[in-house]
């Protein structure tokens, strides 16, 4: 438990964009007002249009704790309020206003140990490649084994990165030859990729809420422990 | 299944912000059922000008809070208890 700290607007300024997919991009801010983050945590962005309204919506951090640039990745909803300019307009030198960092829940420290067990639906993979990156940085003795469900390549978030490293499932467009998973995460799949219930994995879940629930009640029925299982859902309307 | 259903982690900013304490890893128990767990894995729907935190178990209310021009309101009525965990 932190120390308690008010959570207040602060202004940031975007001092990157990155293209992640045709849908996502990465935008980085220089280093917020705030102490640090721990790996799994969100921000809540706010915008305010020229009339005063004002929308706000939650982003997870991507950047691993430790770096001097906060780093969100937002993947476009067409008719959503807050992504279309994050993901589509917002340039290097713009501004709008973040709070943070929030949440104390969905959230993961080397002194919890491992083995880790992430398991990504489409952009619920943001708040995971942060705890994989931590883990990579902080605590490369720790196994982990991540499985990103995405609907096809052109949908893979952060690819380069993962390439040999995750277990990746395409539910709806495969590339030429593969030879993978191509279908929605089910039961026999966790069991083939998982590491057994008796290691007592951590499990964290993040991705659309469909997405979230078959694979948290799968988990149970295999036998992994309700207590180390975290979910995170995330909205597939509003964005 | 309803696609708008979000979890506690969704209300963890607002909630800091009134409270100032990180209150979503908090253990609620539920005043109609019992059921007991983390805040963060309450039902949770965002719909402005608010949000609705509902029992994943029995599906009642345990808090509600509503943001008004120039107050914020928050409900914890269907909350029997809420623990910290050290």
């Amino acid at each position: 438990m932190s120390a308690p700290a008010p959570l207040r607007w602060q202004t940031a300024r975007i001092a990157e964009v990155r293209e992640e997919t045709p849908r996502a991009r990465t935008l980085a801010f220089d280093r917020p007002a705030w102490p640090g983050h721990r790996a799994g945590q969100h921000v809540d962005v706010r915008l305010t249009a020229e009339d005063g309204y004002r929308a706000q919506r939650s982003y997870s951090i991507a950047s691993p704790p430790g770096t001097p640039r906060l780093e969100i990745t937002v993947e476009r909803l067409d008719d959503g309020e807050v992504s279309p300019w994050l993901a589509g307009e917002a340039r290097a030198g713009d501004e709008l206003e973040l709070r943070g960092p929030i949440g104390g829940y969905f959230v993961w420290e080397p002194a919890k140990g491992g083995p880790l067990l992430l398991l990504a639906g489409g952009s619920g993979l943001v708040p995971l490649m942060c705890i994989e990156r931590h883990r990579r940085a902080a605590a490369p003795e720790v196994a982990s084994t991540l499985l990103v469900s995405a609907r096809g390549p052109a949908d893979l978030l952060y690819d380069a990165e993962l390439e040999g490293s995750a277990v990746l499932t395409y539910t709806r467009e495969q590339p030429p030859g593969w030879t993978g998973y191509a279908r929605r995460v089910d039961r026999e799949l966790l069991a083939a990729v998982a590491p057994p219930p008796e290691q007592r994995p951590r499990c964290y879940v993040c991705g659309p809420t469909s997405f979230v629930e078959v694979v948290a009640e799968a988990l149970v029925a295999l036998g992994h422990h309700r207590a180390l299982i975290k979910t995170e859902r995330f909205g597939a309307t509003g964005g | 299944m309803d696609e708008t259903m979000l979890d506690g982690n969704a209300a963890a900013g607002d909630l800091q912000a009134l409270f100032a304490v990180e209150v979503t890893q908090m253990v609620g128990v539920c005043d109609g059922c019992g059921r007991t767990g983390p805040l963060a894995e309450a039902h949770t729907f965002v719909l402005a000008p608010g949000l609705t935190l509902r029992c994943p178990g029995c599906d009642a209310v345990l808090v509600r809070l509503v943001h008004l021009p120039d107050r914020t309101l928050v409900e914890l009525s269907g909350l029997r208890r809420l623990e910290l965990v050290s």
